[in-house]
Formats: C-alpha cells, sequence, structure tokens
C-alpha cells in the first residue's frame, strides 16, 4: 500500500519491532495463565519457572468452593448484567436515534437536545447524583439497581441518529406503501437492517458492563449482589489470600471477554472506531 | 425483508383519497404516536438516571446532608469549602493532574507510533493489531490483580524482581515505594497497556482516510519515512488526533478503578497512600455518607474536566487559525 517506505531493510526492521512490542504486550497473560494453574510453593518461588510443574485445576474448583467469596454468584451476576445490557441499551438508544433522524415532528431539535446535552457531563461525576437517585427508590443491592442506569446510553443515540440519516429513504416508503406504520417500518424494516451497528454497539456495551467497576462497588454492596469485578476486587482487602485461586479468578474473569475478543474483533473494532471518531 | 405486492397498494389508496384531510390528520397523529413511543424509554432513562439525579445533587452540594439524602439545610458553599480545605482532596487533585500531565503524552505518542508501524506492515496486520488490543479486553481490576500480584509484587517472585535480579538489583516493593515513587511505573505501565490498542485503532481508522495520492506525491519527490510523517501523515490526522486527546483527557481526569485495585487495603476508605478525586469522593460518599460534600466533590471534577478540554480546544484551536 504504502509505497513510500524504504525498502526490504525497513520493513524487516518494522517487523522486529512489532514482534517484539507484541511479546511483551502479551506477557502480562502469558504469566497470569503460568500463575494460575501453578501451586502456592511454585508461586512464590524464588528461581524463575516458566511453566507450572503440572496444571493445578484446583486452583479454580477451590475459587468457586470458597464460601467466603461467591465468586460462582457474581459470575451468574456480572452475566446477567451483561446480557440484559447489551440488547436493551442498543435497542433503547437505535429507537431513539431513528426517530430523531426519520420522523420529522415539531419539537424534534429540542428532545435531540435533552440527549446530547447529558453528553457535556463525565460519566464518572454522574456516578455520586444516579446512587442518590437509585438508592432512594431502593436499588441498592438489587439487579435493577445494578443494571437501569448503564441502560441509557445518549452517544449511542447520536451514532445511531448518523447511521439512520444515511439511511436510504426509498425502503422506508415501500414500506409505508406497504401499508406499514411508522412503527411497523422500524420495526419490520428498519431494525433487520441496523444489524451491524447494533452488533458493534452491543460488543462494545457487553464489554462495558461486564468490566464496570466503580458504579457495582456502590450498589452492591451485599456479597449476593457483587459482579465478578467486585469479587475479585476483594481479593485485594481480604487478610489472607490464596495467591494461585487468585490468579485462577483473574483468568476467569477476563476470559470470556478475550473470547469475544478474539471471535467477533471485526465488530468490536468498526465499534471503537465508530465511537471514537464521532466525538 | 419488505414484499411490495402492488395489489393491496392501489386498493387501499382509492379509499384514503377519498378523505384526504381525514388521512392527513391520522398520518400527523400516528407520526407523532410512532415519535414519542420511540424516544420515551431514552428521555425517562435519561431524564430520571441523569437530569433528575444531577439537579438533586448539585442541591445537595449546598445542603447539609450527612447520611441523609432530604434537601433543606441550606448552608451555601460550606460544603465547598469543607472539601477545598481538606489537604487530601487537594493532593487528589494535584495527584491527577501529574498523571494525566504524565499519561496522556505518552498514550498519545505509543498509540499512533504502533498505528504508524502496524498500517505499514502488510502481512500479519491482523496478528499485531490483536495482539496490541487484546488488553482493552481486560478489565482495570483485572489488570490491577496482575500488575499488583504477579508483575510488580514487592516478592523476589515478581516479574519485575526477578528481571532486576539478572542485572544485581534486590527486590524492590515497587508499589508501597513513596520515595521516589515506584509505584507511578505500575501506575502508567498499566494504563498504557490497557489503553494504548483502543487509541491505536482509532489512529489507524484516520491513517486509512487519507488519500493515497499524498504518499505517491511525496515519494515521487523522494521524502524519506521521517519526512512523509511530518509533512503529511502527522498533519493530515490533525482532526483524529484532537479527538483523541479529548477521550484521553477525560479518561485520565477520571481515574479510579486501578487506583483503588490497587491501593486500597479493605481497612479504611481514605487511607489509600494514592489517591485520586473520585477514590476520595468515592470514601467521602460511602464511608462518611456525608452526600453534601460528596456533591460538591463532583461538580468540582466536572468543572476541572470542561476546564482542561476548554483549555485544549483553545490551545489547538489557536494553532488551527495560525495553518
Amino acid at each position: 500500500m504504502n509505497r513510500y517506505r524504504g525498502g526490504a531493510l525497513g520493513s524487516a526492521l518494522t517487523y522486529l519491532v512489532l514482534c517484539l512490542l507484541a511479546a511483551v504486550f502479551l506477557i502480562p497473560f502469558y504469566v497470569l495463565l503460568r500463575n494460575a494453574f501453578m501451586s502456592t510453593p511454585e508461586v512464590t518461588a524464588t528461581d524463575w519457572h516458566w511453566l507450572p510443574s503440572a496444571l493445578n485445576w484446583d486452583n479454580f474448583s477451590s475459587l468457586f468452593d470458597n464460601p467466603e467469596r461467591p465468586f460462582g454468584r457474581s459470575i451468574v451476576n456480572s452475566l446477567v448484567i451483561a446480557v440484559v445490557t447489551a440488547p436493551l441499551s442498543t435497542l433503547f438508544a437505535s429507537m431513539a436515534g431513528y426517530a430523531l433522524a426519520r420522523i420529522a415532528v415539531p419539537g424534534r431539535s429540542a428532545v435531540l437536545a435533552v440527549i446530547v446535552g447529558t453528553l457535556m457531563i463525565p460519566q464518572a461525576v454522574t456516578f455520586l447524583p444516579t446512587f442518590v437517585v437509585v438508592g432512594s427508590l431502593g436499588g441498592v443491592n438489587t439487579m435493577w439497581g445494578l443494571i437501569a442506569p448503564g441502560v441509557f446510553n445518549a452517544f449511542a443515540v447520536v451514532l445511531f441518529r448518523s447511521f439512520y440519516l444515511s439511511f436510504p429513504a426509498e425502503i422506508e416508503e415501500a414500506g409505508r406503501l406497504d401499508g406499514l406504520s411508522y412503527l411497523g417500518v422500524y420495526g419490520r424494516i428498519i431494525l433487520p437492517n441496523s444489524t451491524t451497528m447494533i452488533a458493534s454497539l452491543g460488543a462494545l456495551s457487553f464489554i462495558e458492563a461486564w468490566n464496570s467497576f466503580l458504579w457495582p462497588l456502590m450498589i452492591g454492596q451485599d456479597p449476593s449482589s457483587w459482579t465478578v469485578q467486585i469479587a475479585l476486587s476483594s481479593f485485594l482487602t481480604s487478610q489472607t489470600v490464596n495467591l494461585p485461586e487468585l490468579f485462577a479468578g483473574t483468568v476467569v474473569a477476563i476470559l470470556p471477554l478475550v473470547v469475544m475478543f478474539l471471535v467477533a474483533q471485526r465488530h468490536i473494532v468498526q465499534g471503537i472506531a465508530m465511537s471514537g471518531l464521532k466525538s | 425483508m419488505t414484499v411490495t405486492t402492488p395489489l393491496r397498494g392501489s386498493a387501499a389508496r382509492p379509499a384514503s383519497a377519498a378523505t384526504p384531510r381525514r388521512r392527513r390528520l391520522t398520518e400527523r397523529r400516528s407520526k407523532a404516536l410512532a415519535f414519542i413511543v420511540l424516544t420515551a424509554p431514552m428521555l425517562l432513562g435519561l431524564g430520571l438516571f441523569r437530569y433528575v439525579a444531577i439537579g438533586w445533587s448539585f442541591l445537595l452540594s449546598f445542603s447539609e446532608a450527612r447520611r441523609t439524602i432530604a434537601l433543606g439545610n441550606w448552608v451555601g458553599l460550606d460544603n465547598y469549602q469543607e472539601l477545598l480545605a481538606d489537604e487530601r482532596f487537594r493532593d487528589s487533585l494535584t495527584m491527577i493532574v501529574g498523571f494525566t500531565a504524565l499519561i496522556v503524552p505518552l498514550t498519545f505518542v505509543a498509540s499512533l507510533a504502533l498505528a504508524v508501524l502496524v498500517n505499514r506492515v502488510r502481512r500479519g496486520r491482523s496478528f499485531f493489531r490483536t495482539a496490541f488490543l487484546l488488553p482493552a479486553a481486560v478489565s482495570y481490576v483485572a489488570a490491577a490483580m496482575i500488575w499488583k500480584m504477579a508483575l510488580f509484587s514487592g516478592v523476589p517472585s515478581g516479574l519485575a524482581n526477578t528481571l532486576g535480579a539478572l542485572f544485581g538489583a534486590d527486590p524492590t516493593p515497587w508499589i508501597q515505594t513513596q520515595s521516589p515513587p515506584l509505584y507511578w511505573i505500575v501506575l502508567v505501565t498499566l494504563r498504557l497497556w490497557l489503553q494504548v490498542g483502543l487509541y491505536m485503532i482509532l489512529f489507524i481508522a484516520g491513517l486509512q482516510s487519507i488519500p493515497q495520492h499524498l504518499y505517491e506525491a511525496a515519494s515521487l519527490d523522494g521524502a524519506g519515512a521521517w519526512r512523509t510523517f511530518r509533512s503529511i501523515t502527522f498533519p493530515m490526522l490533525r482532526n483524529t488526533s484532537i479527538a483523541i486527546l479529548l477521550l484521553m483527557f477525560i479518561a485520565a481526569l477520571q481515574a479510579f478503578d486501578e487506583f483503588y485495585a490497587i491501593f486500597s487495603t479493605g481497612a479504611s476508605l481514605g487511607s489509600e497512600p494514592v489517591r485520586t478525586p473520585l477514590t476520595h469522593l468515592y470514601g467521602v460518599a460511602l464511608q462518611d455518607q456525608d452526600y453534601g460534600v460528596g456533591s460538591a466533590g463532583a461538580f468540582l471534577l466536572t468543572l476541572l474536566i470542561v476546564l482542561v478540554t476548554f483549555l485544549q480546544g483553545r490551545i489547538l484551536g489557536f494553532a488551527r487559525d495560525k495553518d
């Protein structure tokens, strides 16, 4: 592609640098996996071992058996939160984005301004105000309290709106002539034609819900409503730590998203590029 | 998806043509109804969790609200004064400004360099992209576990200390050492590892939108790689760079997760040696349950973020005027 670069030597050098950097970036994954399968004496040994002497699957079973830290429960909680948040947040954003792009009614620009206005406030700063509201509605230690505030993504509305602005009008008109109502056009024509957008933004939303920390830390105070990130952080504050179990927990916590990154990378990359550059 | 049946369409039209005014009315009504149905969930959600929340919190910030979120006990600017007089909060502000000043330029340069390198290679591009992006799948908490307990743990078995031992260095407590503040290395490398891939993706998208003929012209003129980068690539990435810098500033000023995970001991909130404004506010809100002071802090932090983004806009805006 770029014909300006200088020959084979430069190209070999580029590869060398990239390979070295890729190795550096992958080292933390390697060390984590290695430690997760080691025994306690091996992890704390002063001399370096490249690989564990045996695969200690016990680390994983003890992780899920520990009565003081409901790790299995926290995985289920995180799964429920992410599985509910991702489709709901993309659906709501797509609905609002479509209406704002394609249904001309009086007051439409005011509605757009109300939605865009929320983007002016930095996200993390809203945590305390939202805690006040959700707390007063009895949302502490509840699933809905953990989920609800993350479902309304004004930024995704903006992305969907610009996507629908460039949507070919003929298809909609055909649907209208076919006797579909506005809602029918949205449900039967628009939504099925937005799958790439929905996949990209849904994947990002899933990642965000799974990795979110500050909000579940405030709302999920009782161990029964811990998310996986909270359960993980509880390793760092407990008195005695079983190190291999800690690393096994970290592996379990990051595994779903690593798999997702490897499988759905195209959608994720698209989603990142889209949401980063529109801001 | 749609099957247009001309028969049904032509059958429907004469009937509605008989009463065109009525049809327009129902048309307008169904349009309004659809708009309301489609926007209602978003408006209600944002209304409650953003507008009501922020409005309430704003009022709380002028109110004495310990262990209560009821309004009414107005105290003017006391909460703001109390917070600004608190040395720990002021320290956290200094800390976050220093952290931002360090992490933003480093992340910017590193992600741009990676983007240019990855974009140059033909074979294996997707492998490199995956390798650099993969850390973005990891949460800050999980990364903090790896950094604190495996890479930079103070014991001899930590990776950093193992490497140090090769050069004859003694085991170093990376996180606990305050002077010199070695924990900065831990914080900065963690965030770089986690974020660089994301921004690299954005830069690659920017790079690929640069017209190829510019490079062909430069190559004909015999410009070298560095010269080409300086006079074509970097200027053409101007808008991308501004957007990315803005994202980086906002992300850095709101740092919380890894600071909490690395420095919190669980014993008492607020006793961590290294704190960001958000860690401080978390302690104020959850440990002291002082929602008035906590709210005041949220607005002070907002002010800081707005100020920084405004300054960035001004400085880069002026630079554009000169072009």
